[in-house]
């Protein structure tokens, strides 16, 4: 190679356009980095302030204050807490059992994902598979309506429409008691709302599954419905199941329409009929209310938000999970 | 898709074919050796919304022969291919005209059901499209949603064999198709097309994303296949369609049929000047 060449390579490699790129590569890089910074500390400020205060629930001083070396005083055992059946701050003889409070929102995750999960599956294989472009040029955008109404309409819808107009007539003909603030109601509103969230996750895992394997399927004499279950299904299984776990998440964390719809009287119990109180509806009731900050009663919001953020950590954990083990195989 | 049950109103079973004589055929018959014919193909016209991707096809496909479609690239080899089997029903827009003849049957009539086709009519891809999912499980999958599971493993080893990739998979039939390498996800994916023992099997470029070794051991296996199937296969490969082919069509850009006949008087002698040039390589 001539030196001429050589310079001139070496100016193209470290001269001013080289090194104005990598500047603005580093500005740019940066700037990513604090934004994402910026919602890591946003958790981590959550997840501290809820130990700090749930830590008063319990012991009757906040962490920092007791590392600070103020006298704690138990106040509620973490075992009681988690192990007590009965759940009831306002009592002359308060009990802070949060198990009613599971209960509700169990009940009412599991309801609503009897809903929300086969409806939205097949929601989903229909729209991949089945839809005409028409048809799916309607139906997708209906879904993102339905998935941006806000919660609180959803919780009126309830109350005003599905307990009067269909819950109660058609139990009550079947000879069940139906109050006018009921699980049964949070489990349908929930349901449906989570709906969008079940089919549009999984349509995109099933639309990403390659045309190539739909042929070989059709070309070996597949019909549509054996290639939606036999092929489409078990390639974008971790997509689905990621739905799944999503939908799970945010029915454990929906709060305004199982607010109104379920009501506020925690119980175990798992007669869908009944008014009931889940951790999220607790919260806003507590919120809300008269108690002062600090007291016993108040500081249960921390404690039980805290047990709720846990739960929600945990799904993602396994959301993350599922995801590696059944990472879609094709490539 | 429809989902009717129709079976393919074939009279004919396998091996007794209808003889093809001059009489029957006025339209487009230009071979006049008596010859068994599987696929016939009258005045067919494909679009694709509004373009017409392929034009007034005629062509006698014989019966367990090779067949082999060249010409340029966007002439219409992949969309005729599809015709056969009606895999073009899967494409949103496409539209087919004229008839394809399958023993005699119109596959367009509407009493046929394409499932019941593509049972009869296989296919291979020009890109291998193994299952997620084993070896056996490959190849016995059309076994299996054609209820042919009797005898399963034997019918999985034969056609293995037939794709001659059973000794290279033998011992492991229970990993996944796609630890293969290319060529024998390939050979795997013809060992699943054969595997239910359809009748004519259709391959677009099968060969083309191989190298020479895997490539020859296709075009192997092509020949072998031709004692029992009628092939249909596209290629870019000149030389391939010369060395493994009984007939060749060539198609030229617009999607016309330019010259249909023995392969060898097609490579030696062919009677279009355009199909000349396109041989020896002046144009396309
Ligand atoms: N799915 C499709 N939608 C719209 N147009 C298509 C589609 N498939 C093919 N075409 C058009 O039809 C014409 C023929 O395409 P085809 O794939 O049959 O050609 P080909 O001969 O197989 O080409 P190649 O050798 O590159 O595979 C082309 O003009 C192409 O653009
Ligand atoms: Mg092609």
């Amino acid at each position: 190679m001539s030196t001429g060449k050589k310079d001139e390579t070496e100016a193209a490699l470290t001269g001013e356009v080289a090194r104005g790129d990598r500047r603005k590569q580093y500005v740019v890089t940066r700037v990513l980095q604090g934004c994402a910074a910026v919602t890591i500390a946003t958790t981590l400020a959550i997840f501290a302030v809820l130990i700090d205060n749930a830590f008063s629930f319990f012991y009757g001083q906040r962490l920092h204050e007791a590392i600070l070396g103020a006298t704690l005083e138990s106040r509620v055992g973490v075992v009681e807490f988690l192990t007590g059946t009965r759940w009831a701050p306002y009592h002359a003889f308060p009990d802070y059992g949060v198990l009613p409070l599971l209960n509700g929102t169990l009940l009412i995750t599991v309801g609503a994902a009897f809903i929300s999960i086969p409806i939205g599956t097949a929601t989903a294989i229909y729209l991949s598979e089945y839809a005409s472009e028409r048809v799916r040029g309607v139906l997708k955008p209906t879904l993102e309506v339905l998935a941006g109404i806000p919660t609180i309409v959803y919780g009126f819808f309830a109350i005003s429409f599905i307990t009067p107009v269909f819950i109660r007539p058609v139990f009550e003909t079947l000879g069940f008691s139906v109050s006018f603030y009921n699980a049964f109601a949070g489990m349908v509103v929930v349901g449906i709302m989570t709906i969008p969230m079940v089919s549009s996750i999984s349509e995109d895992a099933m639309s990403a599954v390659p045309d190539d394997l739909r042929n070989a399927a059709y070309g070996l004499g597949a019909t549509k419905q054996e290639v939606s279950t036999q092929v489409v299904l078990p390639a974008s299984i971790s997509g689905i199941l990621a739905s799944y776990i999503l939908a799970v998440s945010r029915a454990i964390g929906e709060t305004m329409a199982v607010t109104l719809a379920a009501g506020h009287r925690s119980q175990m119990t798992l007669n869908p009929f009944v008014e009931i109180q889940t951790m999220t509806a607790y919260m806003v009731q507590m919120a809300r209310g008269e108690a002062a900050m600090g007291t016993v009663e108040y500081q249960s919001l921390f404690a039980v938000g805290l047990l709720l953020f846990v739960i929600t950590l945990s799904m993602n954990l396994l959301n993350d999970w599922v995801k590696r083990r059944y990472r879609e195989v094709y490539r | 898709m429809s989902e009717k049950t129709v079976e393919i109103d074939v009279e004919n079973e396998r091996g007794e074919t209808q003889e093809q004589d001059e009489t029957r055929d006025g339209a487009g018959g230009n071979e006049t050796t008596r010859e068994e014919v599987a696929v016939e193909t009258r005045n067919l016209n494909v679009w694709y919304g509004e373009d017409r991707a392929i034009r007034d096809i005629n062509m006698k496909v014989p019966e367990k022969k090779v067949t082999a479609l060249i010409g340029p690239s966007g002439c219409g080899k992949s969309t005729f291919l599809r015709c056969i089997n009606r895999m073009n029903d899967q494409i949103d827009g496409a539209r087919v005209e004229g008839e394809v003849l399958f023993h005699g049957k119109n596959v367009y009539d509407d009493d046929v059901d394409p499932v019941a086709l593509r049972r009869r009519i296989g296919m291979v891809f020009q890109k291998p499209n193994p299952f997620p999912k084993s070896i056996r499980d490959n190849v016995a999958y059309g076994l299996k949603i054609q209820g042919k599971t009797d005898s399963l493993d034997e019918r999985v080893e034969t056609a293995l064999r037939q794709a001659a990739l059973w000794d290279e998979v033998s011992d492991q039939l229970d990993g996944s198709g796609l630890d293969l390498s290319g060529g024998q996800q390939q050979r795997l994916c013809i060992a699943r097309a054969i595997a239910p023992d359809p009748e004519v099997i259709l391959m677009d470029e099968p060969a083309s994303a191989l190298d020479p070794v895997a490539t020859s051991k296709i075009e192997d296996l092509i020949d072998d296949l031709s004692r029992d199937y009628t092939v249909v296969i596209v290629t870019h490969n000149m030389q391939q369609a010369a060395r493994i082919s009984d007939k060749t069509a060539v198609f030229l850009t617009g999607g016309e049929l330019v010259e249909f006949g023995d392969t060898e008087k097609i490579f030696e002698n062919p009677e279009s000047q355009k199909v000349e040039d396109y041989i020896t390589g002046k144009f396309g």
